[in-house]
């Protein structure tokens, strides 16, 4: 036996839209925030497939066609959408997106890590021994990608970026990473690593000559030499060796730009954003981010929660479209069978404010298709019938949907009240040119009065 | 059957929740599965509803008919001091070296030893056997890195060998991919039917074959449900919204006049299954697109409740229905 629909809906909530209000005090506006000059660098960051380069590029745009001159820096964006942004040719400097409207500028790029570490190294060495360096093999695999080097290298483009200070707003997009965390450890790391007491140590028989220089070593040291020595092979040694007695000269310079950077990061300037999809990991890595950013004193400003649903029929609950849709789905003879009085011709008989039946053309009335010969298909009422039987599943499916991202958000908002949070509906497709990207930033701004 | 088996995708895809499932489904009537995690995420642990799995391998679920999955963690510094001990007895000065930094040189920035560390490890449980002379696992299973980064993760001859050309890291990289790069290993790719997700499935195939490492299947993750059909489709573009009215009024939603209850809901109805279209248009775009990639396709549904464990059996029975196990 099927619920009652006229009752299950009485029972919904009895609002016109059923984009779900949320409970947090704070909606985070984004105009005020890409308006204010004082706002130089955006970070977007998230856990991966959330959304976060087309959210980055998106506020890019936006701010540029609100009169900034804007950089947006991306790290990994779909190929259709670098294609339509005119960044898919990676030779790692910033190219003035062509089509944006109004006063600003839009320059956008997609950053080539190891590019990006050649630069470093060429701006800090020497040529020749620059040229020793990028010919190195440790030195090869450490920039083609290692762990860690994309998130520094997206750092060391920001501080570059900044730098130069021809744009009044540097918009970052942050690594896929395996955890949201990895961005704001991996430079630290590799920074004192480069820095650190191992690479003294195998430097130290390098610069003292060789072999010679052994001598000098404490037992403790040689024994650590050589195991590394056993365990990596001797010629894998001699290569770090090697690369880190080239290296020597630069360390000093990672490890200052590591650290400026770090405290770009915190400077007054920096906005983050955390970007989030309303599913449960996504939501639970950003909760992981906020903490971790008022741990680093890094200025967060809010959550960016894309691809929320919502429904223009949200007065009709889940288990009333499906109770009706199981009502359309027994064929009309049925009905005729266990008498007109049936339960689908209540529209008159609930709903006071509705017109009265008889004003409603009657589809139990002659119906003949139905009564003929049973064959639904050749039915055109049928048919529309089993439309609309379908049209209220995706509903049903679709109220399901929205009540459980409420849930995630709740949870969301119970530990970080104090986060202001914007959100994004979702579209049926991806993004892939300026005018998506526009749409999207309309959506980011007009968070605030859609809740409102 | 590959013996190891290895489930990377996109990230967002559910790569972990597909390898759990995996597992699970492999260790289906009696067998025993290794479900091995390489990036320290716990992601296994919050999906089997369990505390932080530490580096040890430990029982986390009974698989119907009576089979086990047990659950490792791998960390690739205590993998390093491991293996140091095994081969070299360094206890104590492990931990000199850990001390140091070399520990977190070797398995953070030197390159591809933190991968030798990884896969060595997943390779040793594929190898091992009990004292009956039994393997230990029927099968490994990996939640590996994403896409982007898998091939040069398997890879790790090339990027290892370049620079250890000696030695036992040298050894360990040999032994690591004769057994990658034999059929006893299959690379599954997870996607979901979106572009982006589908495009680097496509270039993480051609990334695999070229490197020669053998792929095996590509599953399609979090498929929606059919809830119209083509005919359906078409049909919601000609309808006349009077007839709609009528059948949600015969179906008890109230009057079906202009301003009535479900007068009303005809539009936001109609333009949620225009939604719908579109979205079922892109979706079939991106299947023929993994059609053409020639290679056994699964796909595992959307829970409508969210994942959770009774989730994940059901989408291990999923993958035991489409011969996945």
């Amino acid at each position: 036996m099927s619920p009652d629909p006229a009752k299950a809906q009485d029972t919904a909530p009895q609002q016109e839209s059923a984009r779900p209000h949320l409970s947090p005090a704070r909606v985070l506006d984004i105009d005020p925030l890409l308006d204010d000059p004082k706002t130089r660098i955006v970070v977007c960051c998230g856990s991966g497939g959330v959304g976060k380069t087309t959210t980055a590029a998106a506020l890019g745009l936006r701010a540029a066609e609100r009169g900034r001159k804007v950089v947006v820096l991306t790290i990994d964006p779909a190929r259709r959408l670098a294609q339509s942004m005119g960044i898919d040719s990676l030779d790692n400097v910033p190219r003035r997106v062509k089509g944006t409207d109004g006063g600003g500028e839009l320059h956008a790029m997609m950053l080539d890590m190891k590019r990006t570490f050649d630069e470093v190294v060429e701006a800090h060495a020497d040529p020749e021994r620059a040229a020793a360096i990028l010919a190195n093999p440790f030195y090869q695999s450490l920039s083609a990608g290692f762990a860690g080097t994309q998130e520094y290298m997206a750092m060391e483009k920001l501080g570059q970026l900044r730098a130069r200070d021809e744009w009044d707003l540097i918009v970052v997009d942050t690594p896929p990473s395996r955890s949201a965390l990895d961005f704001l450890d991996a430079p630290k790391r590799l920074g004192s690593f480069l820095d650190g007491r191992l690479i003294r140590l195998l430097t130290a028989p390098a610069k003292l000559g060789g072999r010679a220089g052994m001598a000098f070593l404490n037992v403790g040291m040689s024994m650590m030499t050589g195991t590394l020595g056993k365990l990596l092979g001797g010629q894998l040694l001699k290569d770090v060796q090697t690369f880190v007695a080239a290296m020597d000269t630069t360390f000093g310079g990672f490890r200052t730009r590591a650290d400026a950077t770090y405290k770009l990061l915190q400077a007054p300037g920096t906005a983050f954003l955390v970007v989030a999809a309303p599913e449960r990991d996504a939501l639970r890595e950003a909760a992981y981010f906020v903490e971790r950013l008022a741990e680093e004193d890094m200025p967060l400003v809010g959550l960016v929660l894309n691809r929320v649903h919502g429904s223009g029929a949200g007065r009709l609950s889940a288990e009333g479209a499906l109770a009706a849709a199981e009502n359309l789905d027994e064929p009309r003879i049925v009905d005729q069978g266990g008498g007109k009085a049936g339960l689908r011709n209540s529209p008159d008989t609930y709903g006071s404010s509705e017109p009265p039946a008889s004003a409603t053309p009657a589809p139990d009335d002659g119906s003949p298709a139905a009564t003929d010969d049973g064959s639904p298909a050749a039915d055109p009422e049928r048919s529309v019938d089993q439309l609309t039987a379908g049209l209220l599943r995706l509903h049903a499916d679709r109220m399901q949907l929205l009540s459980r991202e409420q849930r995630t958000r709740d949870r969301f908002t119970a530990r970080h009240p104090e986060v202001a949070v914007v959100e994004v509906p979702a579209l049926p497709g991806d993004v892939h040119d300026l005018t998506g990207l526009r749409d999207i930033g309309h959506r980011l701004a007009a968070g605030r009065t859609e809740l409102s | 059957m590959s013996r190891l088996q290895v489930v990377s995708g996109k990230g967002g895809t559910g790569k972990t929740t597909v390898a759990a499932a995996l597992a699970l489904a492999l260790a289906t009537e009696g067998k025993r599965t290794l479900l091995v995690e390489v990036e320290g995420r716990q992601g296994i642990a919050q999906l089997f509803e369990t505390e932080a799995l530490p580096y040890e391998e430990r029982k986390i679920a009974v698989a119907p008919g009576g089979g086990e999955v047990y659950a490792l963690a791998i960390d690739p510094e205590l993998a390093l001091l491991d293996y140091l001990q095994m081969f070299y007895k360094l206890g104590g000065a492990g931990r000199a070296l850990k001390k140091l930094g070399a520990i977190d040189f070797a398995t953070t920035v030197a390159p591809g030893l933190r991968d030798v560390l990884l896969t060595g490890k997943a390779c040793e449980a594929v190898r091992r056997k009990d004292k009956s002379g039994r393997f230990a696992y029927d099968y490994v299973v990996m939640d590996a890195p994403p896409t982007g980064r898998i091939t040069r993760f398997l890879n790790v001859n090339d990027e290892v060998a370049g620079l250890a050309k000696i030695g036992p890291i040298h050894n360990q990289a040999q032994a690591v991919m004769r057994v990658l790069k034999s059929p006893e290993t299959a690379v599954h790719l997870v996607t979901l039917l979106e572009e982006m997700p589908v495009q680097e499935t496509a270039d993480g195939i051609a990334e695999l074959h070229a490197a020669r490492l053998p792929v095996g299947r590509v599953i399609v993750n979090m498929v929606r449900p059919e809830v119209l059909d083509p005919a359906e489709l078409e049909l919601v573009r000609t309808v006349p919204r009077s007839s709609v009215a009528r059948a949600l009024s015969a179906a008890g939603l109230g009057g079906a006049r202009r301003g009535g209850n479900a007068e009303r809901l005809v539009d936001p109805l109609l333009e949620q299954a225009a939604e719908y279209a579109e979205r079922y248009a892109l979706e079939q775009e991106q299947r023929a697109v993994l059609g053409e990639l020639g290679l056994p396709l699964d796909e595992l549904p959307l829970l409508a409740e969210g994942m959770d464990l009774a989730g994940l059996y059901e989408l291990a029975t999923e993958l035991r229905e489409q011969g996945m196990s």
